[in-house]
């Protein structure tokens, strides 16, 4: 602690749900334990809302709404932190996440002190570079613990909106970035951030004609890449566990393309179930503790659920069509899939016991790959027509539109707020991952370090 | 349209069949007696002298009657060679979406699984596997590609050309 006129809160409110300072960042045991601390506004700002709470429904205190940010990005204002780590520059990957998002500009902060004697920020001198919102830090790192704390303010009317303290082993440093990323979306914007995750996807390399697909993750900005299994046999369409460390995915082990379980925390690799024909499109049911996935059997693929070690099996479809890709809604109560059972690829709803199946998908061409929103009020998909496209639509079919088209794009996957898609774009050596407003806008590439496809967004980490 | 697509797609198949004799001929002509051909009942024999592959219609799992040419060629190989068994990997081409291939490439194995099991074939010889859109034996995008490309190719156990190194074991 550097600043003695800084007060340490009692409580956590980026957390306000667990009581006490101590917080987990992470549910998933691979980054380790990190202290959230509220930090209260200064004795020289106004009013001090750093209590105000901090949830999903906390649209209250945006000051901004998603769409005015569409058309007219948040200027921000991001000066270098006071202190600083070994580890990397935590304002480079706050900066890097708000501006790709589209709904920000970091402004050039260069040549105005981040504070002015005293501690305040000169918030007329903040004025003159056209930011609205004011991001300060410091960062101490004593041994291998890190202490961030950050601040963020209207300058305007020169009143904090957000002051919270993190303490983390120096490693997590770029975590500590995303979460501080997250807070500034959450408290301009009223909705919560998506920069405190991460992405799983299909890794290419070798010819085209013999390739090796490896299970890949990173973080949701392409940093800490890592290879999960060694390509000896094929890894395709990975999907994370909404509640677990866990992925599922199709793998070729033995020449037989099976859906396994991968455990990110021991790195174990299980089969889900042994059925004796090709299992493959899975996706976790919403609690996490069941697998919806595809049942190849006598020419057509049935949609099937059951249990992580593949009992209690359940049958929903079986059409003797190719019924593949099934994706619950958020609430778990539906459940969208693909089928050619009309002749050729159409999106198709139906309850979470297989009951009311109804098609929703009316353009021209066929429909694939479809993935509910997890704000549950889209469904994206590929559709093929004379070219490929990623679109979305509403649930009941209704107000179609594309995103982006080319040949070929497809493997749509939201973000955990649903305002992002990812998918990938490019085909064997060429695929790239890319990311993509809903509303169509701000398509901006995913950096991976070999080709990239099937890519699938964490929910958020903490 | 339909007509010219098949005359195209067997002139592709024609070729496909022709060139491994050739290669064979030019090594055998290059000091070697006429005798060392494919092995019988070898990945090399199947290739030149039956034919390894057959070829189906956009978006289509069922067979022609140059597919059922071939497949009747390969399950009389496979019983004259009883002790062989093989893999018959479906394939699609790359316009169509990756996991809905899986099922279709599936399909394609199937056909031709099932022809061969309805000719006599022991089905305990024969495993199936879908590649999908991942593994296209010819490279361009282009009509003539994807026609080579949307196909079930039977191969010797062990001798799998659609298997990497890794994982051929």
């Amino acid at each position: 602690m550097t600043s003695s006129n800084h007060l340490l809160g009692e409580t956590d409110d980026a957390a306000p749900t667990v009581p006490g300072l101590i917080r987990r960042i992470t549910r998933r045991g691979m980054i380790g334990t990190t202290l959230a601390t509220a930090l209260a506004a200064p004795a020289f700002a106004q009013s001090a809302p750093a209590a105000a709470p901090a949830g999903g429904d906390a649209a209250g205190t945006a000051v901004i709404d998603v769409n005015r940010a569409r058309t007219a990005p948040i200027p921000i204002a991001i000066p270098p932190f006071a202190g600083g780590t070994s580890q990397g520059d935590l304002v480079s990957v706050i900066s890097a996440d708000l501006n790709n998002c589209g709904l920000f500009r970091v402004v050039d902060a260069s040549g105005v002190a981040a504070t002015a004697p005293g501690g305040a920020p000169d918030f007329g001198a903040w004025k003159g570079t056209g930011a609205q919102a004011l991001v300060t830090g410091s960062v101490t790192q004593s041994g291998d613990q890190l202490r961030v704390e950050f601040r963020l303010w209207d300058i305007l009317p020169g009143t904090q909106l957000q002051g919270t303290a993190y303490t983390t082993s120096a490693s997590n440093w770029r975590r500590i970035a995303h979460i501080i990323a997250d807070v500034i979306y959450q408290r301009l914007l009223g909705e919560k951030g998506y920069f405190d995750t991460r992405i799983a996807y299909i890794s290419t390399t070798g010819p085209n004609n013999n390739p090796t697909k490896r299970l890949a993750i990173m973080d949701q900005d392409g940093a800490n890449n890592r290879f999960l299994t060694d390509g000896s046999w094929t890894a395709l369409g990975p999907r994370f566990s909404p509640t677990r460390d866990q992925l599922a995915f199709i793998s070729y082990v033995n020449k037989i393309v099976r859906v396994y379980l991968f455990d990110l925390g021991s790195g174990t690799r299980s089969l889900i179930g042994n059925f004796r024909t090709m299992t493959f499109s899975p996706r976790f049911a919403p609690d996490g503790n069941s697998i919806i996935m595809s049942l190849y059997q006598n020419g057509g693929a049935n949609i099937i659920t059951c249990s992580l070690s593949g009992g209690n099996v359940r049958t929903l479809t079986s059409s003797g069509a190719i019924d593949a890709n099934p994706c619950y809604s958020p609430d778990g109560s539906q459940i969208v899939f693909e089928s050619d059972r009309g002749g050729d690829q159409q999106l198709y709803v139906m309850g979470a016991d297989g009951s009311n199946v109804r098609r929703i998908s009316f353009g021209a061409g066929r429909y694939a790959d479809p993935v509910w929103s997890p704000r549950g009020d889209l469904i994206a998909f590929t559709r093929l027509g004379s070219n490929f496209a990623v679109g979305v639509m509403a649930p009941d079919g209704s107000g179609e539109r594309t995103l982006s088209e080319s040949f070929d794009v497809e493997s749509p996957t939201f973000c955990p707020n649903g305002r992002v898609i990812m998918f990938q774009r490019g085909a064997g050596a060429s695929s790239r991952l890319v990311s993509i407003d809903i509303t169509g806008f701000n398509e901006q590439p995913v950096q991976t370090p070999t080709s990239a496809s099937d890519p699938a967004w964490s929910p958020l980490l903490s | 349209m339909n007509i010219k697509m098949l005359g195209a797609f067997a002139a592709v198949a024609l070729l496909a069949a022709c060139a491994k004799p050739a290669a064979t001929a030019m090594s055998t002509g290059a000091g070697q007696t006429v005798t060392s051909g494919p092995a019988p009942g070898s990945e090399e024999d199947l290739v030149a002298n039956v034919g390894d592959r057959v070829f189906y219609g956009f978006n289509k799992t069922s067979l022609s009657s140059d597919a059922t040419a071939t497949l009747s060629h390969q399950a009389g190989w496979l019983q004259k060679f009883p002790q062989v068994s093989v893999l018959v990997a479906g394939n699609c081409d790359p316009r169509g979406t990756e996991e809905y291939n899986l099922a279709l490439g599936q399909r394609r194995a199937d056909a031709a699984r099932d022809f061969l099991v309805a000719q006599g074939v022991d089905g305990s010889r024969i495993q199936t596997i879908s590649y999908g859109k991942d593994r296209p034996t010819a490279q361009g995008d282009d009509d003539a590609s994807y026609q080579q490309n949307r196909n079930a190719i039977t191969s010797v156990q062990g001798h799998n050309p659609q298997e990497g190194t890794g994982a051929s074991s």
